[in-house]
Order: structure tokens, then sequence, then C-alpha cells
């Protein structure tokens, strides 16, 4: 049957990466007993952004906003230069979702699912029967795409709820906590696969998580939120910065690394004991290293690692004060 | 679980894929009609069981089946006996047709409505369907459209095949015709009611078994109370008792419009004889639909995803 009233949708009027992506100006939520979001001002590029904070701070709030789907208290949001307010509809066929929870029907299998929300998201049959397979393939979903999804391991259930997401080939995907409930070997796949789509694929990417290392794996930018509030928002690099800090890493003794961390501090050098037993120490200037390799072969002992130092981005949370956000 | 990025050396000899990278998207993108027509479409086949698994094709295919078996029975004798019984009309009127095999129809709609309506509610597959171009409004208007249509196909077919039929036997063409397009007025009628009271009732649950049975007992129980209560009162003489009384099951409350309005055979022991009940029924039918639209409206506003 053919549908009727189809119309063509000229390919000039996307988004041509002329604005953010997304854009909030004092976009508050409030419901009758909770501050969900409290005047959020975020800006987010192409490529990977990674939003955390533990677990009501406001993350999916956020993401139904930004999907017009529930309406804001106060204040504006853009995504892909159109307002949440009045142009949901258009930004709903510009972005995939990927839902936190479980939304997929146990009888139907993968493959299914995938052709039909392409065309509730517009596309012809045939196209949406391309893209489905396409994006199956992507999300490494083999022969059990045809299998219905009520059996489907996690990992898998995870797989075709990204491949619903990406099917329409949309400008930004919103991906809420893609990792929960996947073993390490899945969860490094999955991982992979959002780096991919935010690189390879061209799609930006809006991730949320709790858990700290994986964003740091996987954003070019994180966004910390707290109780609504934004706590931080910059480029990952910014957050890993250098210390100006070596770390050092000695064998041969087992009291290796109190003998070295002494004779560095006789050597006039700030040194202390950090995790495991290693030592860190303020690099001064060039001298430091050469300082370092001296000592350890001047007390007979083997130099396993000197590195330089980076933050992580859990110790924005140290200094931050959101304590309940779990570290990986 | 392989990462698809993998190089293809863990498929098997001969076999190589070869990852043309990602490709993006130009064709067209259909507007907001084409994507409501294609949702309608895929919600009236899975009505019946097309498009999911094998299984849940039995259940209403069978029912299609036994809904037409009577009718093509009828038809036969019609058409084989018609000189010897000195018959020239139909042994089963069109309007009463739907009453007669009205368990068939009551455990489709029982059947069916759940399927299309608690399942998105119980998988949280409505979320899905909201983070999409269409409006909530137009998800809602759209599987209630699909079930009218699903149980309108239904009520429907065993009516055509008895006009066929009647044609057939050389039953009066035009009285054949205005009979059966008022029957199928009717069936439309009909089936609005059944499917927008078994969907409202889908909608209040995300167990299925619950909303199957709480659809058929109040489709059978509001018959079987109608239908005694209009018996009763035929017997003592309130019949207006009783022509209220048929405004409360949609069976009866459909067959009396479709006596007022078009002067069907009547089906039921106390039809409205009055032009007041008989605009009361109208209107009860009207509010029916209306209502349980407006329900249905008021009840998704407030599911989140």
């Amino acid at each position: 049957m053919a549908p009727p009233g189809a119309t063509v949708w000229e390919p000039g009027s996307r988004y041509v990466g002329a604005v953010g992506v997304i854009e909030t100006a004092g976009l508050t939520k409030r419901y009758p007993r909770v501050t969900a979001l409290d005047q959020l001002d975020v800006k987010v590029g192409d490529g990977v952004t990674g939003l955390v904070g533990a677990n009501g701070a406001g993350k999916s709030t956020l993401i139904k906003i930004l999907l017009g789907l529930t309406p804001a208290t106060s204040g504006t949001a853009h995504v892909l230069g159109y307002d949440v307010a009045t142009e949901g509809s258009r930004i709903r066929s510009l972005v995939g979702y990927m839902p936190e929870h479980d939304c997929l029907p146990a009888d139907v299998s993968a493959s299914d699912l995938v052709v039909h929300m392409g065309q509730m998201s517009g596309l012809p049959y045939p196209a949406a029967r391309e893209r489905a397979s396409d994006v199956l393939r992507h999300v490494g979903l083999a022969e059990e795409r045809y299998r219905p999804m009520g059996g489907y391991s996690t990992g898998m259930k995870q797989r075709a709820k990204l491949a619903q997401a990406l099917v329409h080939d949309p400008r930004l995907v919103l991906l809420d906590e893609p990792t929960n409930g996947l073993d390490p070997s899945s969860r490094d796949d999955m991982l992979a696969l959002v780096r991919r789509i935010g690189t390879e694929f061209g799609i930006a990417v809006l991730v949320t998580s709790h858990l700290l290392g994986e964003l740091e794996r996987v954003s070019d930018h994180v966004v910390v939120l707290d109780s609504g509030r934004l706590l931080r928002s910059s480029a990952t690099t910014d957050f890993l910065h250098k210390t100006g800090n070596l770390l050092v890493e000695v064998q041969g003794r087992p009291d290796a690394d109190r003998l070295l961390g002494q004779a560095l501090v006789n050597a006039g050098l700030r040194a202390w004991p950090t995790d495991g037993r290693m030592i860190e120490v303020e690099a001064r200037d060039e001298t430091t290293r050469d300082v370092v390799r001296d000592l350890a072969v001047d007390l007979g002992l083997g130099l396993v690692r000197m590195q330089e130092r980076h933050h992580r981005i859990e110790d924005v949370f140290r200094e931050g004060g959101a304590g309940s956000v779990q570290p990986v | 679980m392989s990462s698809p990025s993998d190089p293809p050396t863990t498929t098997a000899p001969g076999a190589v894929i070869h990852d043309i990278g990602y490709r993006p998207y130009s064709g067209p993108r259909l507007g907001e009609r084409a994507v409501a027509w294609s949702f309608f479409v895929t919600g009236l086949r899975n009505s019946f069981g097309l498009g999911r698994s094998g299984r849940s094709k039995i259940l209403p295919l069978g029912l299609v089946g036994l809904m037409l078996l009577p009718a093509l029975i009828l038809v036969g004798v019609l058409v084989q006996a018609r000189d010897l019984l000195g018959l020239d009309e139909h042994i089963v009127p069109y309007s009463t047709y739907p009453i007669t095999t009205q368990l068939l129809i009551s455990i489709f709609v029982a059947a069916q409505a759940p399927a299309l309506i608690s399942r998105d509610l119980r998988f949280r597959t409505i979320t899905l369907y909201l983070a999409r171009p269409a409006r909530r409004t137009t998800y809602v208007l759209v599987r209630l459209a699909s079930l009218m249509a699903a149980t309108f196909v239904l009520i429907a077919a065993p009516l055509l095949l008895l006009y066929v039929g009647g044609l057939l036997a050389d039953l009066p063409p035009g009285r054949e015709t205005r009979l059966v397009l008022g029957a199928l007025a009717g069936a439309l009628l009909l089936a609005s009611c059944l499917a927008c009271l078994a969907a409202l009732l889908s909608a209040l649950t995300v167990r299925r078994g619950l909303a199957v049975a709480a659809v058929i007992v109040v489709l059978l129980v509001s018959y079987t109370v109608v239908a005694t209560i209009q018996g009763i009162s035929l017997d003592t003489g309130n019949e207006t008792v009783g022509e209220v009384a048929g405004l409360f099951s949609p069976y009866t409350l459909v067959n009396g419009v479709q006596v007022f309005l078009f002067d069907s055979p009547e089906a039921t022991a106390t039809p409205p004889t009055s032009d007041a009940m008989g605009f009361l029924y109208l209107a009860a039918a009207a509010v029916t639909v209306l209502s349980a639209v407006g329900a249905m409206l008021a009840r998704y506003r407030k599911v989140s995803g």
C-alpha cells in the first residue's frame, strides 16, 4: 500500500554544524517536591560528550526535556538549533534515543523492531529494511537478530536498543547508561562502539553514566551534574591534564620504595608514597628524571616505571564534593 | 561477543566480511501522515497475527474462520434449498449476525486489544514511540484505529459473504444492498464501541492476562444482564425498562441504533420504539466512543516513557 501524503524532506534543511548540538540557558525543572534541574547552562558540541552524575542528579530529566517530552519549568534549550519547547517533533526526527530501562517487546525479533522503528522515524519501508540490516551489523547482532528478543542476553538487548536509536541516521544520539548491566568484556565492546559512533559515524553522542572511568575513555568532553546543577563542563583532556609529578616504581628489595623515597628527599626533592608501592615525585625541572635514575642505580634497584602522572576525572569530584558518584 | 570492528579472521574459511563502514542515509524522509499510515497498517496486520510469531496467528485467524463458517453454511442452504423452503430473504438477517456471533467477536477484541495496547506499556516500548516524531495523541488515535479496523474486518467479512451469497441465490439486489449497507454501518459502529472499550480497559493495566479477562467479563456479563432484564421486562409488560437496559451493552446498543436508523429486523427482546429512545441510543453510542477516546488520551498524558 502506498503511503499517502509522502513528502520529501529536503537535505538542505539539515543542521550543518554552525550552532552547538545542545545548548541550554537557565534550564530549570521543578517537580512538586524536588528540583531536578537548577539553572543549567550547558553547551555540547560534536563528538562524544559524557554526562556524569549520581543517580538523581538530573541526567534523565535533562534527556526528556531535550527530546521535547517534558516541558521545562523555566529557561530554554535548543537541540541542533531547534527549540525543545516548540519544535519537539523536528528534534525527535533528528535524534536517536536509547533509554536506560528495558523497552524491547519479548515476542518481536530485533530485525522486525528496528525496521518498524525506522519507519516510525519516517523512512520508507525498503530504506528502513536496508538501514536496519546495516545498523544491526554495526552493533554486532548477527543471526540472533531474527530471534524474538525475549531470549536475548543483556548485552544483546543493549545492542538492539542501540540499533533502534541509530536506524534513522540521526544527527545526535542520546545514550542513557548504555553499559548498564554488562559484563566487563561486553562493556568494552559497547564503549568502543560509542566511540565509533562519535568519530567514524560522524554522529554527535551524549552518553550518560555514573561510572567515571568509562566516560574518561570515550568522551571528548565531560559535563558533570550534581543535584541538577552544573558542577563542571570541560574537555576530557582538561580533566586529565598533567599534574607535573612523576610516578616512579622500583623493585629489587622488599623496602625498595622506602629506600628510594628517602634518598630522593635527601637529594632535596619533594617525594611521597602513593598508591600501591609507588612513589610520586615533584618534577622540578629536566634534571629530576636523571636524579631519580641515578639514585635507583646507586641503590642497586630496578627501575620499573617512571611516567607523568595525570589527573583522573574522579579528582574533580573529590574537589567538587559530589562524593556519591562511583569512580571505577 | 566480538566487536563488529574485528578483522574477519574469526569467520569460516572462504567467507570474508567486508566492513564498508558506516553509510549515512540521504534518501527521502516521510511526513507525519505517512508515518501514521504505516503505523496503522502495522497495527492492523499485528491484530491478525501477521508479522508476529506463528503462535499469535492461530487465535485471530481461527476466529475469522469461525466467523465465516456459519455465514458459509447459511449461504449454502439458501442457494441449494431456496425453492424447497420457500425462502425469499436471508435465514439470519445481516443486522442480527453480529449478536449471534458475539462470543467470537468478544474473544477477538479481548485477545487483540491487550496485544496492541498493554504490550507497549508492559515492555515500555511506548518510550521508543514517544521518542519518535509522532505526537502522543497520534500514537493513541492510530492504535485505536488499528483495533477498530481489525474488529470491523472481523464483523464485516461474514456480512459480505452473506450479501454475495444472497445475490447468487437471486434475492432482490436493491433490497439486499440497502440492508447490507445498513448492517455495515452498524458493524462500523459496533467495532468502534468494542475497540474503544477494550482499548481503554487494556490501557489501565500492563498485565495482559488481566486485560483479556477484564474485557471478556465486561462484554459478556453486560450482554447477559441486559438480555435477561429485557426478557423479563417484555414478559412483565414493562418494556421501557428493557429499552433503557439495552443502552448498557454494546451489542444491544448498536442493534437498537440499527433498528432506529435503518429499520433493520430487531435482534433483541425490547428494541427502542419511540423516536426519543432512538435518539437516546444514538447519543449513548456517541458518548461511549468519545468518552473512551477522551479517557485514553488522558491516560496516555500520564505515561512518561
